[in-house]
């Protein structure tokens, strides 16, 4: 993965000169996962309203709520629960797309017409991922605090006036750029494994179904190792 | 000219090529046969650069190209075209996009510019009108056909042909061995084609060289090997299933 990582740096620039490969795979990897995280994101915050306000019965004033759920969401669900979907739905599709290429020998073909596939393949998909998470991050926590806020209006007994006071009661700006960096490092991690996964990929259909797996449960892993780095740095 | 000199390679410590010795003169087309797994496809694949070898030579007119640095490796292969065995079109581009991309990615040439040698690579290989369509929309003989036009597309010098005729109904592969016997004569490129199809060996091939046990056992003219007296060549030709090549592997 190093030598990758190395290749990819060096043909980074390369980016500029293959826009239209870099939006399109900006098109899939960030417009295409839009719903779903959208989706995804008005139940997390509905769940973190919920179980804070559990958490607060009966010794933590209800005014808070706004705060516990836009600091979760921002720090902590937002960016994580949008990488671990953009795992599951990006980097799956890019191993096995690479993985097929691979087995089919179109990595080949590709090298034989003296195209790099790092410059290819690789730049416009990391590109991609660095750029796209965080703008789906961004999404994400708009719209799980207004499922947080919904929730807490609808359920739980709470004025949005209360709800949006909590929030901007502890808001910090530092916060949510904290929750981008993670995403701006999720976006990476998802793109290389997903990339790397692709091109060791070995042995027709069964191989791309082992390498598909192998990348969603590494990059995954790597999303919540790395989290934790992150959090212990920024905020530990 | 291509020069193979002592080439040795394994995988994960299984010997493939153990000393594989052979020469191609400039315009000449040679066929290399062998069993499936013989490793065939692995020399071809070190011809054009894609594996390394761990021992001997490989030489370009002149030139050892075993050590080559990356960017001087792709200003070789852009005098190389290379069809592959199941054509590896690109899926997510069209066929004009497929012939054009090397033209696209090398030259200055305009789109409309590379749309039209791609229409005209096709043309060769007795294709029109599919510019358009997708890999997926193809039968495996046009697939072969648009990868064949994508390896003309540069005007290579050099073309290697993976099992050029695999997998294709007797006519379509004829249609094939025209279209590489065409290519040799109209456009005087060096051919380099590995294959166990030997009615497309007999009638492609100026020599026939034969891989086996990972090395180059015989080489001579189509008459040649129809005459060789090598036990292991007689099996192999007639495709008998008794002699000194074990059918158990």
């Amino acid at each position: 993965m190093a030598i990758l990582i190395k290749n990819l740096l060096i043909n980074l620039p390369s980016a500029l000169t293959h826009v239209s490969l870099v939006t399109e795979q900006m098109l899939i990897m960030g417009v295409n996962s839009l719903p779903l995280v959208v989706f995804t994101s008005i139940f997390t915050g509905g769940v973190s309203a919920v179980q804070a306000a559990y958490q607060f019965s009966d010794y933590i004033p209800m005014r808070y709520l706004g705060t516990a759920v836009g600091k979760a969401v921002v720090i902590e669900l937002g960016p994580v629960l949008t990488a671990l979907v953009v795992v599951g739905r990006v980097c799956a599709s890019i191993t096995a797309e690479l993985g097929t290429m691979k087995v089919t020998e179109q990595i080949d073909a590709m090298e034989t017409l003296a195209l790099d596939p790092v410059k290819y393949l690789v730049v416009p998909r990391f590109v991609a991922g660095f750029v796209m998470l965080p703008v789906l991050v961004l999404f994400s926590d708009f719209v799980a605090i207004l499922g947080g806020l919904a929730v807490s209006v609808f359920f739980l007994g709470i004025s949005s006036y209360t709800f949006l006071n909590g929030l901007k009661m502890f808001f910090h700006l530092s916060d949510v750029f904290g929750g981008l960096l993670k995403a701006f490092v999720f976006g990476s991690i998802i793109a290389i494994v997903g990339c790397y996964q692709g091109f060791r990929t070995e042995g027709g259909a069964e191989g791309v179904g082992r390498s598909t797996t192998r990348a969603v449960v590494l990059a995954s892993v790597l999303v919540l190792i790395s989290d934790y780095i992150i959090a212990s740095l920024l905020f530990g | 000219m291509i020069e193979i000199n002592d080439l040795y390679k394994g995988f994960h410590n299984k010997p493939v090529l153990e000393g594989v010795n052979l020469a191609i003169q400039k315009g000449e087309t040679v066929v290399i046969i062998g069993r499936s797994g013989c490793g065939k496809s692995v020399l071809l694949k070190h011809i054009i650069g894609l594996l390394k070898p761990d021992k001997g030579q490989l030489l370009i007119d002149g030139e050892d190209i075993t050590a080559y640095p990356k960017d001087k490796l792709n200003q070789l292969r852009q005098r190389f075209g290379m069809l592959f065995q199941g054509a590896a079109l690109f899926d997510s581009m069209t066929v004009a996009e497929n012939v054009g991309l090397g033209l696209s990615e090398h030259t200055e040439m305009t789109e409309g510019q590379i749309r039209e040698i791609a229409a005209e690579k096709l043309k060769m290989v007795g294709l029109v009108g599919v510019e358009d369509l997708k890999p997926a929309e193809l039968s495996g003989g046009m697939k072969k056909r648009v990868g064949l036009a994508r390896a003309i597309a540069m005007n290579p010098e050099f073309i290697l042909y993976d099992e050029p005729t695999t997998g294709l109904d007797p006519i379509m592969a004829d249609a094939i061995n025209d279209l590489v016997i065409n290519l040799r004569n109209t456009l005087k490129i060096t051919s380099i084609a590995v294959t166990h199809d030997m009615a497309s060996a007999y009638k492609i091939a100026d020599r026939i060289a034969m891989l086996y046990k990972g090395k180059i056992i015989f080489a001579g003219t189509p008459e040649e090997t129809k005459n060789s007296d090598n036990p292991v060549v007689q099996q192999f030709i007639q495709g008998r299933s008794q002699g000194p090549i074990p059918t158990l592997e």
